[in-house]
């Protein structure tokens, strides 16, 4: 029926296609994309543009210098700085957050009281503020007077001047990083779960497989095609960090990943908009092509129940 | 009566071990069911009754040894600091104005776009409804240097519009609205055609009306995005009084660098945090539902 009607309802609107319905659509989607095309996709080509020059922001005059700012985004040892920091802060993050989620997941998958409400709460991070999460957390990370401070003299540790070295400053961002996003993990997989055919599990266990084969060889597989959406969208979710970061950690050193050194470059001290330009030419060609990844293999390589 | 003796070990051995399975299946509850999720739900809502409880207390019981979870003398000192360092009732105002206008265009450019690409039927429909979507991979943050130069060129910086007009456009919101609008039954215009209507009274009479629980999705969403948002802002604005909240407690933060102030700023995020946490705790099933679609394939 769905079809049928669908096919039939297309003939009809064909019919019905009058010089007038031009005039609608205009008046209702050219607004969107009159913005989304000053806005979105004319800075591509600005980059592109800007990217080829030695340039100040706000300054009328700048030098061409060709693909000098690439060369030294990919070569130079602060350039490699930024590849590296943003590589080690996506994959912690992303792994960090999706082994939690899934962990909680499977717990408040259980019947038992209070499993509704642990996933709402464990969410909530996520919708919060980032430079208001941040805050909160440089407190509990003050060597001082936070409260991780007690937690390492219980186990007879005094706790670390997080913010004075470039690897505890990365640690702490990503701990406040999963504390926020592991919620938004918890409920997809959690959904993922919930779409399990029970008499699957059920001929499992029939089989005699034990609650750790049935997890591993049944659930986790057909939960495949949540873990590589979430896989996918958690990527280009840190790959965009920016408001955490800053906050911890206002100059950036440890925690300048690429859309911190885009901002870095040309908002903050030195000034280097052409730079700054090339850093976001290669950002919008990363996350394009993971987005072309997912598009591509998610039909094909995951299992579906 | 032999046969009754006989058989009765039999259901009283039962009844112990299930007895014996019914402790074993409580412990293993508490140890893979409770004990995690009161772990979990502490690791999370710690920082932010910490956070609550520290904005109400003075200094002296911030700069202590021994803290106490709840403040001994409350106070609003913390909350009339913050008034005093930043233009606090501007700040929020900034904000609201940010969020409830640019956020409300934001839905009704989705709603329209939306309609426009599933109900009116042109050659353009599925094209630009592809240029629309394609927008998703290209995110803001990689943008600003060119729509700084563009909004500063046109006067907007330090401007509510300036802050508002680069995120207007909508490709998210638009995709989820055209979700719901694929699952309306054809029928339902189609009766109103026949009565003449036209397109803006099937908009607003039967396609908005029969789809207010999406809208209030992407509305909600497109609220605690707008709320968050921090980069564009930041770099819009430079002067405190054109301001929105996130940026406002990035100054309270550089300004007051030194310790003892911990107060001030958990004041200053308990104002940007408390605000979207009750609207979440509210409504979170709206905006649960939002945030995940997409990720579950049916």
């Amino acid at each position: 029926m769905g079809p049928r009607s669908r096919r039939s309802a297309r003939q009809l609107r064909r019919r019905r296609r009058r010089p007038s319905d031009y005039l609608y659509f205009v008046l209702f989607a050219g607004p969107n994309v009159a913005l989304i095309t000053a806005f979105v996709y004319y800075p591509l080509f600005m980059n592109l543009n800007y990217s080829r020059l030695n340039w100040r922001i706000g300054a009328d005059t700048a030098k061409v210098i060709g693909l000098d700012n690439y060369k030294e985004f990919f070569t130079s040892p602060t350039g490699l700085s930024v590849w590296k920091v943003t590589l080690i802060f996506t994959v912690c993050t992303v792994l960090g957050s999706m082994i939690l989620g899934l962990i909680m997941a499977v717990v408040v998958n259980q019947k038992l009281p209070g499993t509704t409400f642990t996933r709402t709460a464990l969410f909530s991070p996520y919708v919060l503020s980032g430079v208001g999460v941040a805050l909160v957390w440089s407190f509990m990370f003050d060597p001082q007077m936070g409260i991780l401070r007690y937690v390492f003299e219980w186990f007879g540790k005094s706790s670390p001047q997080w913010f004075l070295h470039d690897n505890t400053t990365l640690t702490a961002a990503i701990i406040v990083y999963v504390w926020k996003y592991l919620g938004y993990c918890t409920v997809l997989f959690f959904a993922g779960l919930q779409s399990i055919p029970q008499d699957l599990l059920e001929a499992a266990r029939m089989d005699g497989a034990s609650k750790a084969q049935t997890f591993f060889r049944v659930t986790l597989p057909l939960l495949s095609p949540t873990t590589f959406f979430l896989m996918v969208s958690m990527t280009l979710n840190a790959m965009q960090a920016f408001d955490i970061l800053q906050i911890l950690k206002p100059t950036g050193e440890g925690v300048n990943t690429f859309v911190f050194e885009i901002y870095r470059q040309s908002f903050g001290i030195y000034q280097r908009a052409g730079y700054a330009s090339a850093i976001s030419v290669v950002l919008f060609l990363t996350l394009a092509l993971i987005t072309v990844i997912q598009f591509r293999f998610v039909d094909r390589k995951v299992h579906y129940a | 009566m032999s046969t009754t003796t006989g058989s009765l070990p039999t259901p009283s051995r039962h009844r112990s071990s299930g007895r014996r399975t019914d402790s074993r299946r409580a412990l293993s509850a508490t140890l893979t069911g409770y004990l995690p999720m009161i772990l979990a739900l502490i690791v999370i809502a710690f920082p932010l009754l910490w956070m609550l409880s520290s904005s109400f207390k003075a200094s002296s019981e911030i700069v202590t040894a021994n803290p106490s979870f709840l403040p001994h003398r409350p106070t609003l000192r913390n909350y009339a600091d913050v008034a005093g360092a930043l233009p606090i009732g501007r700040l929020f105002a900034n904000s609201a104005v940010v969020t409830i206008v640019g956020g409300g265009v934001k839905l009704l450019l989705a709603i329209t776009t939306a309609y426009a690409v599933v109900f009116i039927d042109t050659i353009w429909s599925k094209f630009v409804f592809a240029f629309v979507l394609a927008a998703l991979m290209f995110p803001g943050e990689a943008a600003i240097i060119p729509n700084y130069i563009t909004i500063a060129t046109m006067g907007g910086r330090n401007t509510l519009w300036g802050i508002i007009l680069p995120g207007l456009g909508s490709a998210f919101g638009t995709f989820l609205m055209r979700q719901q609008f694929l699952t309306l039954p054809r029928s339902l215009l189609e009766a109103a055609e026949i009565d003449g209507a036209g397109h803006w009274r099937k908009l607003w009479r039967i396609v908005v009306p029969v789809s207010i629980p999406t809208i209030a999705t992407v509305g909600l969403i497109t609220i605690v995005t707008e709320w968050n948002s921090y980069l564009w802002p930041l770099i819009i604005t430079d002067t405190p009084s054109h301001m929105t909240l996130p940026v406002g407690l990035n100054l309270l933060k550089s300004a007051e660098s030194s310790t003892g102030v911990y107060g001030t700023l958990m004041a200053g995020a308990t104002l940007i945090i408390v605000p979207i946490l009750i609207i979440f705790a509210a409504l979170q099933k709206y905006i649960v539902a939002g945030l995940t679609q997409g990720a579950v394939k049916e």
